[in-house]
């Protein structure tokens, strides 16, 4: 039930949003200041999601396969790789090491 | 976009989310970024309304496309509900990259209708293909979200200020995450955005207090 919730809210927030941009008259969002906010939000969000998802499990904070798996994928972005190329990379070298450490 | 559906889908297993939950998804909030964050946060075990906020903000970015796309395409207002689904990083950019209005629109239908479809194939296929994998952290799936976020993130650290914000929000990220409930942090972590900005607003607004010897010219650009 709780994951229905969660997805009747996500899917009403971002349909909202969605529509928004394209029914309100330019100007109202069209600042500067509100611009540079929304163009540093996602940079906030993705950076804080990236760590957790990385060093968290249920009881805090842990250095685990998935740490060796992410800097896998930031090699590959350096490198230019596309980016099915980085997610596999991830994936790879997170299950090689779990697979090393048995 | 299209590929990456599989990730998502193999994601949102990983997390315990069943077919239908996860085909749901691709259908109704077709916008990546919010989707993985949303399945991440229940997977952490965070409140339903807490991980939905932490989608939510992740796709107001869709808003401001939104206002570049209505002066681009001028739609009727009767057509914009429809049209609004397919407001996503992908057919701005292609939309906004074609010569005129005819062209414009040809590329938003086109690259609307053929990422909704691709995007929600691929999920399904994804969201499968987990199921048959059985434990998706022995194949280390569970990196796979880390991973997309990472390449999402990479190309908007441009300057100094995304690194910071970006840097900031690690830390808020990753401190808060022993003392708050799951999904909690990631809002607060959002709070670096307006932060540092605040921040750079102060020093333009004191130049005395800038480093020696700096060039004036270079201020308030």
């Amino acid at each position: 039930m709780n994951v229905w919730i969660a997805i009747g809210a996500t899917t009403a927030g971002c349909y909202a949003v969605k529509l928004t941009g394209l029914l309100v008259p330019a100007g109202v969002l069209d600042r500067p200041l509100v611009k540079r906010l929304a163009a540093l939000l996602p940079v906030a969000l993705l950076a804080a999601l990236t760590a957790q998802q990385t060093f968290a499990d249920r009881h805090g904070l842990v250095l685990d396969a998935r740490a060796a798996g992410l800097a896998a994928a930031a090699v590959a972005l350096l490198l230019r790789a596309p980016f099915l190329v980085v997610v596999a990379a991830a994936v790879v070298v997170t299950a090689g090491v779990r697979a090393l450490a048995g | 976009m299209g590929l990456s559906g599989v990730a998502f889908g193999v994601t949102a297993a990983g997390s315990g989310l069943d077919v239908v939950q996860t085909c749901a998804l691709s259908l109704l909030v077709f916008t990546g970024a919010s989707q993985f964050a949303l399945v991440g946060a229940l997977a952490a075990g965070g409140n339903p309304l807490t991980a939905a906020a932490g989608a939510f903000f992740l796709g107001v970015r869709n808003a401001f496309y939104g206002l570049r796309l209505s002066q681009v395409l001028a739609l009727p207002r009767r057509v914009r509900p429809f049209a609004a689904q397919w407001v996503i990083d992908e057919t701005t950019a292609v939309t906004l990259a074609q010569p005129g209005r005819r062209s414009a629109r040809i590329g938003f239908t086109v690259t609307g209708l053929t990422l909704y479809v691709l995007w929600n194939l691929t999920t399904l296929l994804g969201v499968l293909g987990a199921g048959a994998l059985g434990d998706t952290d022995a194949w280390g799936l569970d990196a796979a979200g880390p991973a997309v976020f990472l390449a999402l993130l990479a190309p908007m650290l441009r300057t100094a200020t995304e690194r910071a914000v970006a840097g900031l929000a690690v830390l808020l990220g990753l401190g808060l995450l022993p003392v708050l409930p799951a999904g909690v942090p990631v809002l607060l972590a959002a709070l670096a955005a307006p932060g540092v900005l605040w921040l750079e607003g102060r020093r333009r607004g004191a130049p005395d207090r800038g480093p020696v010897g700096a060039d004036p010219r270079g201020e308030d650009r």
